[in-house]
Formats: C-alpha cells, structure tokens, sequence
C-alpha cells in the first residue's frame, strides 16, 4: 500500500486573500523525496495555483528557501522522511513580507546586497599582459567559506535583528563584504566600511548566531560579522589615535 | 496586476518561539548580574576608601544571609554568562596559526584554562 504525507502550506493570494491562511493537501510519501519534490507533485496534481521559487533542486541556487515546521530549510534540503510521523508545516521564509503563497518579497535584501559591494574593487586595472591577479593557498583559505554563500535568505529568516530592525544589512550581505576585505586582491574596503560599519551594518547584529546555525552552505556570517566588529574597531582606533590616521 | 504584499507582526513573545533564542536572551540577560555584582565591589571599593567603620558594615553585608544569597545568585548567572559566552569566542576570536586555523574546541579549553588560572590567583591572593 503507498503511504502518504500531510503538507500544511500558507497560502496568500493578494488578488483575493486579506491574510494567510493554511490549505493541507496529501501527498504520496518516497523515501527519497524532499518537500521541493512534494511541492511540485501539488503543482504538477493537486494545484496548480500554488506558487513557490525553485530553479536547481540541488542547494545551488538558493531560490527555494521555506520555513519547514518553524526552521529555515531549502525546499530541496529537506528530506521528507525525516517529517514523518505528522504534518509538514510549510511557510514563506519568516522576516520577509509574503508577495504570494512561498514567494516573499526579496527587493530590500537585493538592495542590501549591492549597498556592501559585493565583487572585487581594484585600485587599478592589469592590462591582460601582465597576467593574473595571483592568490596563493593560504590567501584564498582566509575567505573561502565566504564564497559559498548562495543568497538563500536562511540566515535572514533566522536572525531576530533582521525581524525588529527592517534596516539592519543582514548576515549574508555582510559575510559576503567580510569575503571581499578578505581577499587579497581587493582593495574596496574602505568603500564598504561606510554601511558595514554603520548602526545599521556590523553593530546592529547582537550575535545571536542563528544565522550561522541554519546555513545549508556552512557559511558562518555570525563569525564574519563578530570578526568585522573588530577590524572595524581597530581601524577607528587607529583613525583616532594614529597621527595622520585615515578617517 | 498591482502588489499587495503581506506583512506578519511581530509577537512580544517572539524570543520565546524557538529555542536559540531563549538561549541567546538567557546569555544577555545574564550580564545583568555581572553588571550588579561589579556594582557591589565598586561599592566595597568606595566604602574602603571610607575608612574602618565604612568598611566594616560593608563586610557584615555581604556576609549576612542576604548578602551571601546575592553572591551566589550572581555567581550561578555570571558562570552561565561565561560558558555561553566562552561557546562563541572561535566565532569572534578565531585564530591562525602557521595558515591553519585553530580548532574551536581549543579556543573554548584556553578559555577555560585562563578562566581556572585567573581563579586560582585570586583564591591565593585572598589567602583561601
């Protein structure tokens, strides 16, 4: 006999719905099944007005990011056989307003993103003759983990800050700034400092660490965000005390 | 087809939903105590500086009943302050050596080896 699985999935149409609210639907159950794949047999079966983003369905492109039963998951990370045994409550990302049914409203963290510079700023252009920008080993494990970060979102819907101050930069944006300070053939730094290093950047994490917690990439933005607390600190030292210190 | 996004409020009681959270309030709350018992030896420091008789009240303070259960209230919360607190520090202080970086489990036992080494010369220095 096939086994089946309850799905509990908000629902928000803002054509018609004035708030959320929850549609259960069933599933058949497969061992090998992640809630992306019961997701889509709803859409493929069962309904197709269900809306949700996903593109890779391999934790690569960072579009299905859900709550699943209260925890930030990617939609195609979760394994179905570890809900068994009850409902799947399944909700858009939490801290996000809900553009409809899974799919939040992504704008601000987009410009969020671009406020911090994320890409390498040269203080001069190499002509293609001269080659590379060479990095060695050790320069390139400084920040490596860094560049795993697949703009999920996980980490926003974890952190509390980002829920009770709308203007806080945020772990992802702020661990990719750390990435780029990091590297050695950067030299944007200070160009970033001027919202990593405002209330509404680095200060505004209280270093909950849930961010790195929940991470399906194994980034640690609480660790990038603590570790620019103090560079940040050292710097404004060094600018106050240091004669002729930068400002 | 205009936009309507929808906005979720924020509960009072929202740290009280998953349990990082009741865990990352306990370790701020905790720093209250600290904060109280730095205030008690400020106060012992001043009433020092005040002479004998100042001094004194002071010790029959904090030796009272009273006085004792303080203590011991801020020493069990500043020890939960210090241990969650010490269970972060490879995020905020990692370290490199010779481009490898140092296990967080090593981070954590240095601070509790400085932790029982600076303990150790108080109780010395109090004559314990």
């Amino acid at each position: 006999m096939s086994e089946n699985i309850t799905l509990e999935v908000l629902r928000y149409n803002p054509e018609t719905d004035q708030e959320p609210y929850f549609q259960t639907y069933t599933v058949p159950y497969h061992d090998d099944w992640v809630v992306l794949d019961a997701l889509n047999h709803v859409k493929d079966h069962i309904d197709a007005t269900l809306t949700y983003r996903w593109s890779c369905h391999m934790a690569v492109c960072g579009s299905c990011g859900m709550m699943i039963n209260g925890e930030p998951k990617l939609g195609c990370h979760a394994f179905l056989r570890d809900y068994k045994g009850g409902a799947v409550k399944i909700e858009p990302l939490d801290h996000f307003p809900i553009e409809r049914d899974l799919v939040i409203v992504q704008d601000e963290f987009m410009e969020k993103l671009s406020s911090v510079k994320p890409y390498i700023i040269s203080d001069h252009e190499k002509p293609v003759s001269e080659g590379e920008y060479l990095q060695t080993p050790g320069q390139l494990k400084l920040f490596k983990q860094y560049t795993q970060c697949i703009n999920c979102l996980l980490c926003y819907a974890a952190c509390p800050q980002t829920m009770l101050n709308e203007s806080f930069v945020g772990p992802a944006a702020l661990a990719l700034a750390h990435r780029y300070n990091l590297d050695s053939r950067d030299c944007g730094k200070d160009q970033r400092a001027e919202v990593v290093a405002s209330n509404e950047g680095i200060w505004e994490c209280t270093f909950v660490g849930a961010c790195s917690e929940v991470c399906p990439k194994n980034v640690d933005p609480a660790a990038a965000i603590q570790q620019t607390k103090i560079s940040a600190s050292v710097d404004w030292f060094k600018a106050l005390l240091l004669p002729g210190g930068k400002k | 087809m205009s936009r309507r996004p929808y906005l979720r409020t924020v509960e009072r009681n929202w740290w009280l939903s998953r349990r990082r959270y009741v865990v990352y309030m306990i370790r701020e709350v905790t720093c209250l105590f600290i904060a109280l018992y730095s205030a008690l030896l400020t106060d012992g420091l001043v009433r020092l500086a005040e002479g004998q008789a100042a001094w004194d009240s002071y010790l029959t303070a904090i030796s009272s009943p009273p006085g004792v259960l303080f203590q011991l209230v801020c020493l069990v919360f500043a020890t939960i302050h210090s241990v969650t607190w010490f269970g972060v520090t490879p995020k905020a202080m990692p370290l490199m050596i010779k481009g490898e970086p140092v296990p967080p489990q090593t981070i954590i036992r240095a601070h509790y080896a400085l932790w029982a080494a600076a303990s150790l010369v108080v109780l010395i220095a109090a004559g314990v």
